[in-house]
């Protein structure tokens, strides 16, 4: 994760001060450690991995245990300013129960993700291996991720879902990328809302 | 860190109170006493008092031994001592015997002192708000002002989280275990077998057995046993005896055949030659009485609104006695108030008793939890 620090410093600029944020996958809480101190939010994380979890614990963070593949069930409507899923929705099942979900509890998602249509990706596909980079650092054996797709992808996805994208950023080696995301960006971060 | 070791010969003590206590039940106590166990040592600023409370069938001797008995180990020595997780260098630990209880403090087995006879059945009901209550006046007797934390599994889980309601200024984090917010019709179902089993015991005299020299031993026996298999999961009851038959073969009897009748019979005859049955009937009408939402039309966020500390809730995936899904209701009743809390749910097969052992990553859990206690 270490790596991608810099989807945080995206993130931060688009939470408010005071704000109550979900942060879903949030390992050890760096990245709520660092909006309370910055944004002083009111935050909660979520874990499913009992070393994470206690990380968190020891981290003085708020975590609460739960399994994303079954929803967000007994969090109320609207209840967060912004839920943020950093680098966690490829390894996820209920890609779309998910998405539902968190714009159910919140009025914005933040979510990143490695770009599987990143050059060297695709490059390495033409190569006949499976892509291993530092977005995509397991090998396919290994790997938590289950859901593999590209900005263009996840762009018809929300389209799909009435998801309303208000900000998409494509990033490589921690430069923002303007032209040609999907083809250069390693990694993305979206603002998404309701399209209604 | 160094290694685990046992706080050592420990000594209980005796506190005694004359300011009458109101209860919830109408009742009072004019006088009363509580007994307690204390553990390391309590700080210049009076800071790092941790207040542990007890379960149905626990009580004050949490950690350590006594001089002259030293198999009575305290039940959750496990987690209290220096180096373990809820560590004495740091805490100054206490535990407190609940009223009403069979192990020193004013209960049915003491002396009713306007009476001077035993009190059996005439000792008043008493609620874990009742509880709450004395264990605040203990504190004061003590210098503490504010609890560093407040912690519990099972009953003394609603303890801990009753700590919050009714003292939010006394104290800073409270760790709520294997509890619930209230109990459900299930819940009670199973406490009021139990209670029948005493009730219609032949030799409970209304409660006021020790008088006629004989104790509801058979009554007792059949409460702990409803009692114990909800305390274990399906799973570890199939785990530890599955239809292992005593003799190898079926005798066509009702004497004991499969290994799980031995083992409830001689758990319960255990249960029945220490503990004391109004004790029983008494603490397991606080668990159902319990339920912090009543007042605000079983609106349990309304309830928790009052709450001011930092929480731990952790409950266990095999616990069908207080399951998970009581614990989120804290959890989420908490969240949704802006409160602090975390949760966990211990993935581990041994049921509600979990909370008594010392799973791996349950007291890792706690130790990190502890650890960032600031004191």
């Amino acid at each position: 994760m270490t790596a991608y620090r810099y989807d945080y410093e995206v993130i931060t600029q688009w939470i408010e001060h005071g704000e109550k944020v979900l942060d879903l996958g949030c390992g050890d809480g760096d990245l709520l450690k660092h909006l309370i101190q910055v944004r002083q939010v009111q935050g909660y994380g979520v874990e499913n991995d009992p070393i994470k979890l206690q990380a968190s614990v020891r981290n003085g963070i708020n975590v609460i245990q739960m399994d994303l593949e079954k929803g967000l069930v007994g969090l109320e409507d609207g209840f967060f300013d912004h839920v943020i899923m950093s680098l966690s929705l490829q390894a996820i099942h209920n890609t779309q129960g998910i998405l539902r979900e968190m714009l159910r509890v919140a009025n914005e998602a933040v979510i990143s993700f490695p770009n599987f249509g990143y050059w060297r990706h695709r490059q390495s596909i033409l190569n006949g291996r499976m892509p291993v980079s530092d977005s995509l650092p397991h090998q396919w054996y290994n790997t938590p991720n289950v859901r593999f797709f590209t900005i263009a992808d996840f762009d018809a996805l929300c389209e799909m879902n009435g998801i309303a994208v208000r900000e998409r950023l494509g990033f490589d080696e921690g430069k923002l990328i303007l032209d040609e995301p999907n083809f250069l960006a390693s990694v993305a971060v979206y603002r998404l809302g309701r399209a209604d | 860190m160094i290694q685990a070791q046992s706080v050592g010969v420990v000594t209980a003590q005796r506190a005694d109170f004359n300011t009458p206590l109101k209860l919830r039940s109408g009742g009072q106590l004019d006088q009363y006493h509580l007994v307690f166990e204390t553990y390391g040592t309590l700080n210049a600023a009076r800071s790092n008092a941790v207040l542990v409370c007890h379960a149905l069938s626990g009580s004050h001797h949490l950690a350590g031994r006594y001089a002259d008995e030293a198999h009575n180990i305290g039940w959750w020595d496990n987690l209290i001592g220096p180096g373990k997780p809820l560590d004495t260098r740091k805490f100054f630990v206490i535990g407190v015997n609940n009223l009403g209880s069979c192990y020193g403090s004013s209960g049915p087995n003491q002396m009713n002192p306007s009476t001077g006879k035993l009190w059996g059945a005439d000792f008043p009901f008493v609620t874990v708000e009742d509880w709450v209550e004395s264990q605040a006046r203990l504190a004061d007797q003590l210098g503490i002002e504010r609890f560093a934390a407040v912690i519990g599994g099972s009953l003394g889980g609603m303890q801990a989280l009753s700590w919050s309601l009714q003292f939010p200024e006394r104290v800073g984090h409270v760790a709520v275990i294997a509890a619930a917010p209230k109990l459900t019709a299930q819940n009670i179902a199973f406490n009021e077998v139990a209670r029948q089993a005493i009730l219609t015991d032949p030799d409970f005299h209304g409660g006021h057995y020790y008088e006629h020299g004989v104790v509801p031993a058979r009554g007792l026996k059949l409460a702990r046993m409803v009692g114990h298999i909800t305390y274990l999961s399906d799973d570890a009851m199939a785990e530890k005896f599955g239809r292992s038959l005593r003799h190898g073969r079926n005798t066509y009897s009702y004497d004991v055949e499969f290994e799980i009748e031995s083992y409830l019979r001689h758990q319960g005859d255990k249960f029945a030659g220490y503990f004391d049955a109004n004790t029983y009937l008494l603490t397991t009408k606080a668990l159902d009485y319990y339920d912090p939402a009543f007042e605000y039309g079983g609106h349990l966020p309304a309830a928790l609104a009052r709450a001011t500390a930092d929480f731990l809730v952790v409950s266990f995936t095999t616990d069908w006695r207080f399951s998970p899904e009581r614990s989120r209701e804290i959890v989420y009743g908490l969240l949704h108030n802006r409160r602090n809390v975390s949760y966990a749910e211990i993935d581990c097969p041994t049921g509600h008793d979990s909370f008594l052992l010392d799973e791996t990553r349950y007291h890792a859990l706690l130790s990190a939890w502890f650890d960032r206690i600031e004191v």
